[in-house]
């Protein structure tokens, strides 16, 4: 056992071997749409009329280096696929120097596919749902921007580089949940997201800070060839550093509280940034630096227990929200619940935890595409509780949607199910009371998604209308706006076409042959077998029952029976749920309260004490300024005898010393 | 050479002149003395033309000249010439190098007759203010271009200053920069009467001072046998019992100095100088008249001052002290634009002379990068008072808004003069990313360093209180708007467009700024290479 460690440890930091050739093309992958977000911003109204479509053409630019950079990849050995592309020297300082280069291996090229891919037909999507929003340039400009950053967060080869990356998607993320910022909730949402990613980059920040103390540097190459030979309680301080990050990033438990908050963004926004991509960031962190986890068990369980918690928080929140986006963002917390968990279960889980990121990215993406082409249709209302029957009128948003919902269950064959069924497995490796536990929470994880999610699907397409036709009066759900609900124009129904096709072949594709996951090997290291506690079959059968049960359940509840159009009274425990399980409560009282009276004092001691004496002191000085300025009487006679006496007080007072 | 003279055997010998060191100054006063010239032969429409090309030619050409002797005065430490009347040694080079750079930049805005064609000068300087003869030449648009070769001839006399070697050298360069800018202070083509009267005074208090120099330099030929600086250093180890004439001459010659960098108590002449002569005259004065004379007072502190450190220590801090303070706390207290730049002269005065009594080499060359990091700002800052005009009843743009409630809200008009103008105030202040941050640190630390610590903390404290009166002009440019009562008051204001001289002079001073600011590298190495003094 100890041996096979030494032997993975090795396998997952081989020696990063020099770009050349096609690679050296990648730095244009940040580039294309770096250069499109800058174009778009310094153009200014000139640009409106093409803006978008440079933004489209920028992030599919990038795309096709990604491609250009896969099929060179995979023409490599598999052993010779991490490479490194120097850029320039960063920061030239005496003894510590950083320098920008990019690390090309399976692992970030998987994410650059996933980013640009997703990120193009999300921008082709923008191009329809924004059509009508005046500052539509500006958003393509901030969409472009992400891409760069995220395309640097995933690509760099150092973790200052990566904290660059990291802190751009956290600037592209405030501004595009406050896109509509003349709305103050909006504006207050996103000041949120940024307050709880400043907690978590400050995690970060002193990881850093630990890399340069105890290794002298920041980059992959060395301080994950060197973790190995590190003493436990650095890489235990190290690690859960980095995961006070991911869970700032990755909105995990206890940081999560802003994503659903964050549904005040445009959809698009929410399907890129807050479903597909960058909230997956903690995730590819978490898997990056899987050198430092292997030394650090104790961090390596705080991460599986993080993501334990998040996936049951995620998913009981889902089970209780009204707003369908809100929903979505509770099932994208708790699906990255799943990831951060396969996380820490070290080398049996990395691969399927990025596997699972892939597929999540596509289905997930592509719910919350429907979501938004639902809430284009009808008025850009999001209360599913005056949605319903819509499966006819919008049969596209429906189909692809219908996809999506299946390959979140896990429904074989749809994509969720291979890479959520291996998660499952590997929560149930182990000893003692550990695979027991997060076997049991991955379980019922599965089938409170499969309720929540068919929840949401039953309310939104099916069931009675409960929203106002115009066409009849006297009832209820007459009361509303008018509305007339319509499929999307083409420019949104194609990409989600693509993404739903990709939810359900894409786990296929991926998982056959092991394929994906000895595509990573090179990344994450060859993981032994281990059996899981229960036979596979089991396991399998288990988590499709609870699955089926699930679905059924929210059939009976939500599908056949009459949906309330306002919430009904209901156990303490959906009260909770709610209401985020009153974890706004919670930082509220624990946090911004003493926060606040903390503030309040130091302005207070601020106003009397500093600005008092302050100003007195200028006041005073002043004063003394007025009675110089008396002194320039204006008269050269004056003047005169005021050197005199300067001259014979100079002379005087050095001939007396002297003498 | 020589050899072929002394062969003669007349009894004359002539001085072994090596002409190269004096390239720099010799094209400036010989760019002077053409400028006579072309008064006098040159058909008058073509004279401004000539005399300005003339005048950037000959700084141009002397920045040239300096350049192409460095580095031969870098490697052997410099050279003597003239029998020892004049030393070219590396503070003496640089510092006639910004000399001529600021003069060139100087001219740009002295040059610019702006939108309306009128230049900052009388037509008729002979003309009684207000007469008809005055207001015929008005029409005419006669134009006083003496203005440039005077400018040179005091250039000429600042390039000379600092090089000086013997006090007699010394006190006729003074002469020849003093001389001329007595006239130009008092060729205002606006407020004439102000214009004259800040001529006079300063005219007067100048030849005042000059009488307490000489008067210095008898009491040191009486010490030490020799007005040559070596001489009088060298006298100081050898000459007993004669300390009161070496005391009291050291005194009296700094004094003559300490009176033209404006230090308290002599600096009352400054706040009205400044604010009489026509603006970019004030601008050329408050930069080149202040790099000269620093150099002249490095010269002799460095030189003749160490052997009575101990002696003239209480007077030098006191005035140093007392020159911060005033010019801080009675900037604090002006509204006119042109006086609270005159006050925060008198406060940099200050702050440089914490490095000159350094008595440290550092001190010499944070000295001489504060001068142009504060040379530059300060043309700067008042080429862009001369494009800020009132206007009368009538709408014709008239005299400089000099009145701080007349700047309300320019930043919102005129954003890039306005920004230009803040960065100005921010290097005055000594913001970090500007040449002024670097500059004062570079003296303060000389201080330190130099077991002069009071005196930086008396300069940073006194910073900090300017920091008050930079920061409000930031204010009342950018964050307070235009009050019609303001406008009743002194008038309605406007910006007045620039030929392009002026603009490319607030330019070239802008890029200094910023540039010396944020890579203060390249010029802190030539500095520091630059800083020991040849006795």
């Amino acid at each position: 056992m100890t041996s096979s460690l030494a032997t993975l440890v090795t396998a997952a930091t081989p020696d990063a071997a020099p770009a050349g050739g096609a690679f050296t093309l990648a730095w244009l992958l940040v580039a294309l749409p770096l250069a499109g977000a800058a174009v778009l911003l310094l153009a200014g109204r000139r640009a409106d009329p093409w803006g978008h479509w440079l933004g489209v053409l920028a992030s599919g630019a990038s795309f096709v280096v990604g491609v250009v950079l896969l099929l060179a990849l995979r023409a490599r050995d598999a052993d010779e696929r991490v490479l490194d592309l120097h850029l320039f020297r960063w920061l030239p300082t005496g003894t510590f120097g950083v320098d920008a280069g990019l690390r090309i291996d399976p692992l970030s090229v998987t994410f650059v596919l996933l980013v640009t891919f997703v990120g193009t037909l999300i921008h082709v999507y923008s191009v329809a749902y924004m059509e009508h929003d005046v500052d539509r340039r500006r958003f393509f400009a901030y969409l472009n921007l992400f891409v760069a950053a995220m395309l640097v967060l995933v690509l760099a080869d150092s973790y200052l580089l990566l904290f660059f990356g990291w802190e751009g998607v956290g600037l592209a993320s405030y501004l595009l949940i406050g896109f509509w910022n003349h709305h103050t909730p909006n504006a207050v949402a996103a000041k949120k997201a940024f307050v709880a990613n400043r907690i978590g980059d400050l995690g970060l920040l002193v990881a850093l800070m630990i890399m340069v103390a105890t290794f002298g540097a920041v980059d992959f190459a060395t301080v994950l060839g060197a973790a190995p030979a590190a003493s436990e309680a650095t890489l235990t301080a190290l690690g859960l550093t980095l995961l006070l990050a991911a869970c700032g990033k990755s909105a995990q438990f206890p940081l999560q509280s802003w994503l659903g908050d964050a549904m005040a963004g445009p959809t698009p926004v929410s399907a890129l940034i807050h479903a597909a991509t960058m909230v997956t960031a903690g995730v590819y962190l978490v898997v990056r630096s899987a050198p430092i986890y292997e030394g650090a068990p104790t961090a390596q369980l705080v991460v599986v227990i993080v993501g334990a918690i998040t996936l049951l928080f995620g998913a009981i929140v889902g089970c209780a929200k009204d707003d369908i986006k809100k929903a979505l963002a509770a099932s994208t917390m708790s699906q990255i619940g799943y990831m951060v968990l396969a996380a820490g279960l070290g080398p049996v889980g990395y691969a399927f935890a990025i596997f699972h990121l892939v597929t999540h990215g596509f289905f997930k993406a592509g719910l919350f595409l429907g979501a938004g082409s639902v809430m284009h249709g009808m008025g850009d209302s999001v209360d599913m509780r005056r949605f319903g029957a819509l499966s006819g009128l919008m049969k596209v948003t429906w189909g692809t949607f219908a996809l999506g919902w299946l390959a979140i269950l896990g429904v074989p064959p749809f994509s969720g199910f291979w890479s959520k069924d291996a998660i499952i497995e590997a929560a149930f490796v182990g000893e003692g009371w550990r695979p027991w536990v997060f076997g049991t929470v991955a379980l019922v994880g599965a089938g409170l998604t499969a309720f929540y999610m068919s929840r949401l699907y039953f309310m939104t397409f099916h069931g009675k209308r409960r929203w106002n036709s115009g066409h009849s009066r006297g009832t209820e759900r007459d009361t509303g706006p008018v509305l007339h609900p319509h499929e999307s124009p083409r420019l949104m129904t194609v990409p989600m076409v693509v993404l739903a096709a990709g939810s359900l072949v894409l786990g296929m594709l991926l998982a056959a042959g092991d394929g994906f996951v000895t595509w990573l090997e090179p990344v994450t290291g060859v993981a032994e077998h281990h059996e899981p506690v229960l036979p596979v079959p089991a396991i399998v059968t288990l988590t499709l029952l609870l699955v089926v049960a699930g679905a059924a359940l929210a059939w009976f509840r939500f599908g056949r029976r009459p949906v309330p159009l306002r919430p009904p009274a209901a156990s303490a425990l959906t009260r909770a749920a709610r209401r985020d399980l009153y974890q706004d409560d919670v930082n509220d009282a624990l946090l911004v309260q003493p926060g606040t009276y903390l503030t309040r004092s130091l302005v207070f001691g601020d106003r009397t004490v500093v600005d008092g004496s302050f100003l007195g002191l200028g006041r005073l000085l002043v004063r003394l300024g007025d009675g110089a300025r008396r002194l320039q009487t204006g008269f050269v006679r004056s003047y005169a005898t005021t050197m005199t006496a300067g001259l014979l007080l100079l002379v005087g007072v050095v001939l007396a010393t002297r003498f | 050479m020589t050899g072929a003279y002394t062969a003669v055997g007349t009894g004359f010998t002539p001085p072994d002149v090596d002409w190269a060191p004096l390239a720099p100054v010799l094209l400036v006063l010989g760019a002077g003395v053409a400028g006579v010239l072309v008064e006098a032969f040159v058909p008058q429409r073509l004279r401004r033309p000539v005399q300005l090309v003339l005048a950037l030619a000959a700084t141009a050409g002397a920045l040239v000249a300096v350049a192409a002797l460095w580095a031969g005065v870098r490697d052997t430490g410099g050279t003597v010439v003239l029998g020892g009347s004049m030393i070219l040694d590396g503070p003496a080079l640089v510092l006639q190098g910004m000399v001529a750079l600021l003069a060139l930049v100087a001219l740009l805005v002295v040059a610019d007759r702006g939108q309306n064609g009128e230049d900052a000068f009388a037509p008729q300087a002979a003309a009684v203010p207000g007469s008809q003869y005055e207001r015929t030449a008005t029409e005419q648009g006669l134009a006083q271009t003496e203005v440039y070769p005077l400018v040179l001839f005091a250039s000429g006399g600042m390039m000379i200053f600092p090089a000086a070697g013997d006090l007699l050298t010394m006190f006729v360069a003074l002469e020849v920069l003093s001389l001329p800018l007595y006239i130009l202070s008092g060729l205002g083509r606006r407020h004439r009467l102000w214009s004259q009267e800040a001529a006079m005074k300063y005219f007067l208090l100048g030849a005042f001072t000059s009488a307490i120099f000489l008067f210095g330099v008898a009491l040191l030929y009486g010490f030490a046998g020799s007005v040559r600086l070596s001489v009088i250093a060298e006298a100081t180890a050898t000459t007993v019992g004669l300390d009161p004439l070496l005391l009291g001459g050291v005194v009296m010659v700094a004094i003559g100095l300490l009176f033209k960098v404006g230090a308290v108590p002599f600096h009352a002449w400054t706040p009205d100088v400044y604010q009489g002569a026509p603006t970019p005259i004030t601008g050329f004065m408050a930069a080149c008249t202040k790099v000269a004379a620093f150099g002249a007072l490095l010269r002799l502190v460095y030189v003749v001052v160490p052997a009575v450190e101990w002696d003239l220590r209480p007077v030098l801090w006191a005035v140093v002290i007392l020159t911060i303070a005033v010019g801080t706390l009675a900037s604090l207290a002006q509204q006119d634009m042109k006086r609270i730049l005159g006050y925060s002269a008198i406060a940099h005065t200050g702050f440089i002379l914490t490095g000159v009594v350094a008595l440290d080499v550092d001190g010499v060359s944070g000295v001489l990068f504060y001068l142009l990091a504060y040379g530059a700002a300060v043309i700067g800052a008042f080429a862009v008072v001369t494009l800020v005009r009132s206007v009368d009843a009538q709408g014709r743009v008239t005299g400089e808004a000099t009145h701080l409630n007349q700047w309300a809200g320019l930043g919102r008009r005129s954003p890039w003069l306005a920004g230009a103008f803040c960065l100005f105030m921010l290097s005055f202040a000594g913001i970090p990313l500007t040449a002024g941050f670097i500059g004062k640190f570079a003296v303060f630390t000389a201080a330190v360093d130099g077991g002069a610590t009071p005196l930086a903390v008396a300069g940073v404290v006194g910073s900090a209180v300017a920091v008050f009166f930079y920061i409000r002009i930031v204010m009342v440019l950018f964050f307070s708007s235009r009050s019609p009562e303001a406008d009743r008051v002194h008038g309605a204001v406007t910006v007045v467009r620039s030929e392009g001289l002026t603009t490319v002079a607030i330019g070239l001073a802008v890029v200094a700024t910023i540039g010396l600011g944020v890579l203060p590298s390249p010029v802190l190495d030539l500095v520091g290479e630059a800083a020991r003094f040849i006795p």
